[in-house]
């Protein structure tokens, strides 16, 4: 049985259908990324199992129990964490308080220190505002936030948007560490070769539907479909 | 024009700004909190005030003691924002602003022709408690003992709802859902019961600072309607859901209307006004309002 299984499901913006039978299954333990161009439907993906946006049909499955019409809350306290694409730190509250909000309702939450050895950047600002932080670092926080909650499935909304290289590299090296521990991630992302090189799994999604899926390291072999769906 | 200004005069309006200021703070931070955190400009807050001093008034009445008379009153309004707010205001929250403001200004309506049915159009007096009769000697300048008062409880209970907010676990999730609701709730915390509590809190302080104010004005269906007007200037000088702002944001409101109505009252609102729209100008997010709130 998958970790998560997404199962034909339709989503939508008021009268705009969104999401065409969209269907996908997350393993345990993998990383795997969810490529499309802009406004293909990832994001909205990604809101649909968190709870956020609830599809009109179709059903999202954790570890084989139905969680789509759950609300947000209820769906992170099954073990699901979603890093948003704004990554929407409180700007009002310091690096620990960030950490510390999260932890709140995690019956097994991680011990911050834990958290630092992984981001010693963070460490170092703890005491730090959100607001205060540089894009890279509240990056970083976004994440260490999700992870402080000790999740069965992370899901990353363009972790890499917006950031230098030379932190796009930190970051994807964070990503893989916490990979290597056998944490489950799922990727949406428009760095295609940055995440290729975290992902085992991919699926392509064009105008809401899925249109390939496949192993990491057959699409990054396969110029034609990476020219069709995502433009390179 | 040759206004006479008398150093007790100056004092005694000082003093007045002060007690209306605290007043409009402790309104206001119900207001602020509630937009803050739920998105929902409450035009039903004044009706809130309103109540909590009919309330109080009727209570006071009965039982010729002021102090029970503050607990019914804030108990009260808590009362019917909680009943208001699990009835139909929570089904407004992702609704578009126009809609919540025609269900909250309704409901404002119903509330005040409500009491109006009963009570008539008529302004009620509400006798100054035993312990707040006569004046007190500053030294400086002499000052009605229950203005003092009245000052002192709402300065305390404003302490409270900031201890609350900023020492408690509860308050704690509040302040960062005044940043972002949702963003709570994708952090596993239900913010519908948050939002439940802080709306009840918010009606509460609105009408207790009915019922102390009553013994100092008079109670009158329509009073909670002018007063509202005033906090929704306060939250826009201090800034949109910031406690401290809604403090500091009638603080001055206080001074401004108290201080222009020793020289001529008719201008005090217009003055209120002026300061709003330069606070504006200069820092449109408020006071101690922060930029770029979701």
């Amino acid at each position: 049985m998958s970790l998560l299984e997404v199962d034909r499901i339709n989503a939508y913006y008021g009268d705009s259908h969104i999401l065409f039978d969209v269907s996908l299954r997350v393993e345990a333990r993998e990383t795997l990324a969810l490529l499309g161009r802009n406004g293909a439907g990832k994001s909205t993906t990604l809101k649909s199992i968190m709870g956020v946006l609830a599809p009109r049909s179709g059903r999202v499955l954790l570890d084989g129990q139905p969680i789509h019409g759950l609300r947000p809350f209820e769906v992170a306290r099954l073990g699901v964490q979603l890093v948003p694409e704004d990554r929407r730190i409180f700007a009002g509250l310091s690096v620990e308080e960030n950490l510390e909000l999260a932890a709140l309702t995690a019956p097994h939450a991680l011990d911050p220190a834990q958290i630092f050895t992984h981001f010693p950047q963070l460490g170092q600002r703890r005491k730090n505002r959100g607001r205060d932080l540089s894009g890279g670092e509240q990056q970083m926080l976004a994440v260490a936030r999700a992870l402080v909650r000790d999740p069965k499935l992370i899901l990353l909304d363009e972790p890499f948007e917006g950031l230098a290289p030379v932190l796009v590299q930190e970051l994807v090296r964070a990503i893989r560490r916490l990979a290597e521990q056998g944490r489950t991630i799922a990727i949406v992302e428009q760095n295609v070769t940055a995440t290729l090189s975290l992902a085992q799994r991919c699926y392509i999604l064009s105008n809401g539907h899925v249109v390939h899926e496949g192993a990491a390291r057959e699409l990054r072999k396969s110029p034609e479909i990476m020219g069709r769906y995502l433009g390179l | 024009m040759a206004v006479m200004i008398s150093w007790p005069l100056l004092f005694s309006q000082l003093f007045n700004g002060l007690a209306l200021g605290a007043l409009l703070a402790l309104t206001s931070a119900g207001l602020t909190i509630i937009y803050g955190a739920l998105g929902v400009v409450n035009f039903a807050h004044g009706a809130f005030f309103m109540v909590g001093a009919y309330a109080g008034y009727l209570a006071f009445a009965y039982t010729d003691s002021f102090v029970l008379a503050m607990a019914v009153g804030a108990l009260f309004a808590a009362g019917v924002g909680i009943l208001l707010e699990r009835s139909l205001i929570r089904f407004y929250y992702a609704r578009p602003p126009e809609d919540q403001i025609l269900l909250t200004f309704g409901l404002a309506i119903v509330l005040v022709e409500l009491v109006r049915a009963v009570f008539g159009s008529l302004s009620r007096r509400v006798a100054v408690p035993a312990w707040g009769a006569g004046v007190v000697n500053l030294g400086f300048m002499i000052y009605p003992r229950y203005r003092l008062e009245a000052l002192s409880i709402v300065a305390l209970t404003l302490s409270v709802l900031g201890l609350l907010l900023y020492r408690t676990r509860q308050g704690f999730i509040v302040r960062a859902g005044i940043e972002d609701s949702l963003m709570v709730s994708m952090l596993g915390i239900n913010v519908a019961r948050i939002f439940l509590l802080v709306f009840a809190l918010g009606a509460m302080a609105a009408g207790f600072a009915g019922i102390v104010d009553a013994p100092i004005v008079t109670v009158n269906p329509d009073m909670g309607q002018d007063l509202l007007v005033r906090a929704f200037v306060v939250i826009v000088i201090g800034g949109v859901g910031s406690f401290g702002g809604a403090v500091l944001g009638g603080l001055i409101a206080g001074e401004i209307l108290s201080l222009t109505a020793m020289i001529n009252p008719a201008y005090s609102d217009v003055m209120l006004y002026a300061a709003m729209a330069a606070v504006l100008i200069l820092r449109p997010q408020g006071l101690m309002g922060a930029e770029g709130r979701r």
